[in-house]
């Protein structure tokens, strides 16, 4: 993807300083730091238990982190300190400038209100009140997510697992969040509806000019969605660097490893 | 004349963590300046280091000795141990890169394929879509293959939809690794002819190509890569 800012001097988005979390002796992340600027896609990739999740959700404000900062630059330019203003300005926080994509579309969607309403709730929640407006927006996003408007009414229950998908996603966007978290988003579709998916969120990314953290296990899926990776391995960051260059000359004996253990279709 | 392109005493070994650490040095000691208008070709026998030399000059392999520099919007930019950021703005505006792999996302149009790297310099995707069109036009690629993704299309195919992709934007540096390669006569000539056009626009041009007749058309100069003796 090639979007990333441009202006190598402007104040990153998000900089994360030694971060940690320990689940009583067992480590979850360590030592983490890294930063982000508007329009970048972060990829973490890792295998399961690498921590890679436990930092996703400290950084999204979903776990408190026992050690370290998350430094985010608010719509102003003001820099806050995510787990240190008080929880009120923090679920604003969250509601106006983030979102957040889980693997399952369960645990984002409403199973059981309509497509509509889904993606309605959040423009709601930033002070929408307009019935019209509202509907009339939910019906671009579902368009725009390559869902048939004519399904506005039905509730995603009905809808197939990438239908699913990309409800979530809509929902995620359509309050204009600056940056975004996923969460092994194309994890559990099948491999032609991953493709579809993928080719979407690389476009929404570019337009909406998105600062992306994706947490993934799929080396295909990091290589085509992000600038730069953090390879992750025990908690603990093991490599970072460009994209291609992470995956075509990896330097760490872990990345290797994970890099020549692909198997080639 | 204006240089585009210094490598500086550039060497680079690989080290396999998993096969018992095992070093195998690959360069060492190269240095080399690619002028304006002017198109190297690297040579040397398979094996010698020639793709490792152009991949660490695009940054996919690291730097980790010796100086890469390139003009980059007016100025001379280290890319050896750079910012990922840096490497990436250097790609998109200065460096182009026509791999022997097209590697894309599946589902998309050969078409935006080749306008993307356009799109992502800010042109609109009209624009973007009518160069792309014009390229693909003059490679031989039937217009009925530009809204279908270039994954199922021939070998040849898919080298012509690289070719084009890499030379939608007026790339400053241009690295064309084996461009030639699996294309017949017809669409070889066009090829050697987009070379010749973006050394007359004053594009600097680093190159492999097998195909010695290719070389002799479009090199003003060659660079041997001799293969280091591999400790046994």
């Amino acid at each position: 993807m090639t979007s990333s800012s441009e202006d190598l001097d402007a104040q990153p988005l998000l900089a994360v300083e030694d971060l940690a979390k320990r689940y009583g002796r067992h480590m979850g992340c360590e030592a983490v730091s890294f930063r982000l600027w508007p329009g970048e896609v972060l990829g973490v990739v890792g295998e399961s238990g690498s921590g890679k999740t436990t930092l996703l959700n400290c950084v999204a404000g979903r776990l408190t982190p026992d050690a370290g900062r998350v430094l985010y630059s608010d719509r102003l330019g003001a820099v806050r300190d995510l787990h240190g203003i008080a929880e009120p300005e923090r679920r604003m926080l969250m509601r106006t400038d983030w979102a957040f994509v889980h693997q399952n579309p369960r645990d984002g969607l409403r199973m059981g209100v309509s497509a509509g309403a889904n993606v309605g709730e959040p423009l709601m929640a930033v002070g929408a009140r307009n019935y019209g407006a509202i509907r009339s927006a939910a019906g671009d996003w579902l368009a725009k997510t390559e869902i048939d408007v004519g399904r506005i009414d039905d509730p995603p229950r009905t809808f197939s697992g990438g239908m699913q998908q990309r409800l979530q996603i809509a929902r995620s966007l359509a309050a204009g969040p600056r940056l975004v978290f996923m969460d092994e988003p194309t994890g559990g579709l099948d491999v032609s509806v991953q493709a579809r998916l993928l080719d979407l969120l690389r476009g929404l990314v570019t337009e909406l000019k998105l600062a992306v953290i994706v947490v993934t296990h799929d080396l295909a899926v990091a290589r085509l969605l992000s600038h730069r990776l953090l390879v992750m391995r025990g908690g603990r960051v093991v490599e970072t660097g460009l994209t291609d260059q992470v995956l075509d000359d990896p330097q760490h004996p872990y990345t290797q490893l994970l890099v020549s253990s692909v198997l080639q279709p | 004349m204006t240089d585009m392109l210094r490598l500086c005493d550039v060497s680079k070994d690989f080290v396999l963590h998993n096969q018992g650490g095992a070093e195998i040095p690959v360069l060492l000691g190269a240095s080399l300046t690619v002028n304006a208008g002017e198109c190297v070709a690297l040579t040397g026998p398979s094996g010698a280091g020639k793709s490792t030399l152009m991949r660490m000059i695009y940054g996919n392999y690291l730097t980790p000795t010796g100086s890469i520099r390139i003009r980059h919007e007016g100025a001379m930019v280290e890319l050896a141990g750079a910012d990922p950021r840096r490497v990436l703005a250097v790609r998109r505006r200065t460096l182009g890169y026509v791999s022997q792999f097209l590697r894309v996302v599946p589902r998309v149009a050969t078409l935006d394929v080749v306008a993307e790297p356009l799109i992502a310099l800010g042109e609109g995707a009209e624009a973007a879509r009518a160069r792309a069109g014009d390229l693909l036009r003059r490679l031989n690629l039937p217009e009925a293959l530009w809204p279908l993704p270039p994954a199922t299309f021939s070998g040849g195919e898919q080298q012509r939809v690289n070719i084009a992709r890499g030379f939608a934007h007026p790339y400053p540096v241009l690295l064309l690794d084996e461009p030639t390669a699996s294309l017949d006569g017809a669409n070889r000539a066009v090829v050697l002819e987009l070379i010749g056009e973006a050394k007359a626009r004053g594009a600097a041009i680093v190159g492999i190509f097998h195909d010695a007749d290719a070389r002799a058309a479009v090199a003003d100069r060659t660079f041997e890569i001799a293969p280091l003796a591999t400790a046994a």
